[in-house]
């Protein structure tokens, strides 16, 4: 195993080389730092001169693709080593940063705060389980993981328990969270390129591809590690900035995390107030009639389709019919008629929807649950708040545990820990980690509340034509993000008449605080880091699985060292083409099928790799079975529950046949996992115990210099 | 291979702080969310157990990481095995 390490990882010498080596790093990126300050600067300047969005926004995506393309460029690299763990000599500290920018992705960097904004206490599941999850990774993974030191987790699969046949299950479902996971990555820069240059979607997906591909497809893990450090601290500036600029704004004080409880406080009783407006009632009420309009043609769908169409038809003669002809009223009654759903079946489909989003709309505070309350219904109440509430609760500690689970075994963080040079500083890098990663959730519940504030208590109540400029402009973008309609037709802006869609939260931050447009082009080029980054350590997870395990493990284990990394190369391509050709099909679901990553990872390998390090006595038929029950109970809950899942698996019985204690498909790993653990357990040790020598592996994956005659 | 009692022990003592600090995680997380509805008396503006959820808990993460990387680095010294690098 000690072969493995380059030479510079012991002796007294290379301690100078790794402090120079930090030195010079600390030294680079301060100067990076300052420059990407003085950049913005020279873009805010040039946007008082006159500089349109468009120029801001296309400057702002060629400057920092290019500029980690440079990087990728300077980083490039075909020695093993360097190409799969970065030449072990990546510094805690930066090793931490990297770490974060893998992390957090465009789910984190654009969605939680969004999350947070819609859910109220409910999304702080997402920065408990994103968070927490690290002490698993510290406690139980990431200095065995470093002491091991091979290049992959498959690798510690068939290392420690004996085979190939672990190795390939490690590697099949490293291959299915990574690329469920880097779809929803690529899915995101497609949509953020498209935001900041107006190019169509699917240019977007490809032009982000290129930014990304650059990056891995040259140096590897090392050339992804330094581009990510350098995509951490453009996103931590970007998301730090409009949050800040917001607290001064509202409260005089520049730290929104340490003042925020107060705004909390003036949101609820602001709450209180629009729940009791009866113009807001007066909103609901007309969502209400809509609902039972649609539910009514519902009952009797023949007759209503067939009035519906001599309606449109009679509309459509009697504008044809007046003079003057007015050509617009003929377009528009035209296509009135066109859109009268044309058969029975279509018709139900459109009007149930319709009868379901009226509904939705149809709640107090459009359908938000008031901010600071703590689960649904009442512990005190009847029965069915009664239940409501345990349910609730019990969803939440679900998902929590799912994704602290699941991140304690998503392969690409798992990966990072190999590069580190000791197995000291890896456990220091966990640290480093979690501090540079709780920086940005620390923030998004204050961001959360500061947008709600601003939006509860100035934007309700406005009259319509002195609304701000940020509505219409990003209504016009897409509708399903934003849409405001008068409703009640009173002239006055009313909670019920705006939809929002969780995404633009931190996106139009920028702008609902009123700063200049350098500062959204900024906030958006920290949405395309957070994506690249992680689609980066995504794809390198996937290609290095097919490479290093599966070629050179178990087809050619000759294969020289400059073969191994040629292939990994073409790998990485055909995947990022793969994962970017699914993604321009934009597949429904995006934020499940991210939980789903995690709740799959966390019943394959979080089992696996626990027990190999912490009970000598797992063998290689008890983690093989245990993978496999793990993920096909995780899987087997996911599409027999999810809606999206159940349509594509054609599955008809009723959800309720098959949930199990009312747990929502989001957490399904919390059945796989403990089944998991409880399979590994039996079958081991119904079947002989490992051998010797991997008993001995355990031994030394235990002790980080496991030197017999020094003790 | 024939671990020494010093190695031994260097391995319980590393048990018993992970399930410690395995047990503070388990409290900060489901503890307080479990008991949330209970625990909502006000606390520097926040209802304390949004707090939790959205600050108080973090902190503990991160600074359960910190010492269990500062109390291990300090172990391996003194049960000789560390790294000599």
């Amino acid at each position: 195993m000690a072969g493995m390490n380059p030479p510079a990882a012991t002796g007294g010498s290379s301690r100078a080389a790794n402090a120079a080596f930090k030195k010079q790093l600390n030294k680079v990126y301060a100067w990076y730092t300052g420059g990407f300050v003085v950049f913005v600067v020279l873009l805010a300047i040039a946007e008082q001169m006159g500089l349109s969005r468009e120029g801001i926004g296309l400057t702002f995506l060629a400057a920092t693709v290019l500029l980690y393309a440079g990087i990728g460029f300077m980083s490039r690299t075909s020695d093993a080593s360097e190409y799969y763990v970065a030449g072990r000599r990546v510094p805690a500290i930066y090793n931490g940063m990297a770490t974060g920018a893998d992390w957090m992705s465009a789910a984190s960097f654009i969605g939680m705060a969004g999350t947070l904004y819609l859910t109220g206490y409910s999304g702080l599941a997402f920065i408990m389980g994103w968070t927490g999850g690290y002490c698993l990774v510290a406690l139980f993974l990431a200095p065995y993981l470093r002491k091991f030191g091979q290049f992959t987790i498959p690798d510690f699969l068939g290392a420690r328990y004996e085979g190939n046949l672990p190795r390939t299950l490690g590697v099949v479902a490293a291959i299915l969270c990574s690329f469920v996971y880097v779809v929803a990555q690529i899915l995101g820069v497609g949509v953020i390129t498209a935001r900041l240059t107006g190019l169509p979607f699917e240019i977007g997906v490809f032009a982000g591809l290129a930014g990304i591909l650059v990056c891995s497809f040259l140096g590897g893990m090392r050339a992804v590690t330094w581009t990510q450090v350098a995509q951490y601290i453009i996103l931590i500036i970007a998301y730090m900035i409009p949050v800040v600029w917001l607290s001064v704004k509202q409260t005089g004080v520049p730290v929104p995390q340490a003042v925020y409880g107060y705004q909390l406080q003036k949101v609820t009783e602001a709450e209180k107030r629009i729940k009791d407006d009866p113009k807001e009632q007066e909103v609901i009420a007309i969502f209400k009639a809509k609902a039972a309009e649609f539910d009514a043609k519902l009952k009797d769908i023949p007759a209503a389709l067939a009035a519906e169409r001599t309606a449109a038809q009679a509309k459509l003669d009697a504008v044809r019919a007046a003079s003057p002809l007015v050509p617009a009223d003929v377009q528009a009654a035209e296509k009135a008629l066109a859109a009268v759903p044309k058969d029975e079946a279509s018709a139900k489909d459109a009007w149930a929807k319709a009868k379901k989003a009226n509904e939705d709309r149809a709640k107090p505070l459009a359908g938000m649950p008031a901010h600071a309350q703590v689960f649904r219904g009442d512990p005190n109440g009847d029965d069915k708040a009664k239940e409501a509430f345990d349910i609730d609760r019990r969803n939440f500690l679900a998902l929590v545990f799912c994704l602290m689970v699941g991140t304690a075994a998503l392969p690409h963080i798992l990966m990072r820990y190999y590069t580190t040079p000791s197995v000291k500083e890896a456990r220091e890098s966990v640290f480093w980690s979690l501090f540079f990663i709780f920086l940005l959730y620390f923030t998004a519940p204050a961001l959360a509340v500061l947008v709600k504030f601003e939006v509860f208590t100035n934007l309700v109540g406005m009259p319509f034509d002195q609304l701000p400029a940020w509505i219409a402009s990003w209504s016009k973008i897409d509708a399903a993000l934003l849409s405001v309609a008068d409703i009640n037709k009173d002239g006055i802006f009313q909670l019920g008449e705006m939809k929002i869609g969780g995404d633009i939260i931190v996106l139009a931050t920028p702008e609902i605080g009123g700063l200049p447009y350098v500062v959204s082009g900024m906030v958006a080029a920290g949405g395309l880091a957070a994506a690249l980054s992680t689609a980066d350590g995504l794809l390198l997870t996937i290609a290095n699985a097919l490479s290093h395990d599966v070629y050179y493990k178990m087809i050619d284990p000759n294969a020289s060292t400059a073969r191994r990394v040629t292939i990994s190369k073409v790998l990485l391509l055909v995947v990022a083409v793969a994962a970017a050709a699914v993604a321009a099909q934009k597949p429904a679901d995006i934020l499940f099928l991210v939980s789903a990553a995690f709740s799959i990872a966390a019943a394959a390998f979080f089992p696996s790799l626990v027990l190999g390090v912490f009970w000598k006595r797992a063998n290689k038929w008890g983690a093989s079975a245990g993978i496999l029950v793990g993920l096909s109970v995780t899987i087997f809950y996911m599409i027999t529950t999810q809606p999206w899942l159940r349509s594509v698996f054609g599955v008809t019985a009723p959800v309720a046949d098959y949930t199990w204690f009312d747990i929502l498909p989001i957490s399904a790993g919390l059945f796989g996992v403990p089944l998991g653990f409880a399979t590994i357990i039996i079958v081991s040790l119904l079947t002989p115990a490992p051998s010797r020598e991997t008993q001995e592996l355990v031994e030394h994956v235990r002790y980080p210099d496991l030197n017999l005659g020094k003790a | 291979m024939q671990l020494s009692e010093r190695h031994r022990q260097y391995w319980q003592k590393n048990l018993r702080l992970t399930a410690v600090l395995l047990a503070i995680w388990f409290v900060v997380t489901y503890g307080v969310g479990y008991f949330a509805r209970d625990l909502n008396f006000t606390f520097f503006g926040w209802p304390f157990s949004f707090w939790m959820g959205a600050q108080g808990a973090l902190v503990v993460y991160v600074a359960i990481i910190w010492y269990y990387a500062r109390a291990m680095n300090k172990l391996d010294e003194e049960h000789g095995v560390a790294e000599e690098a």
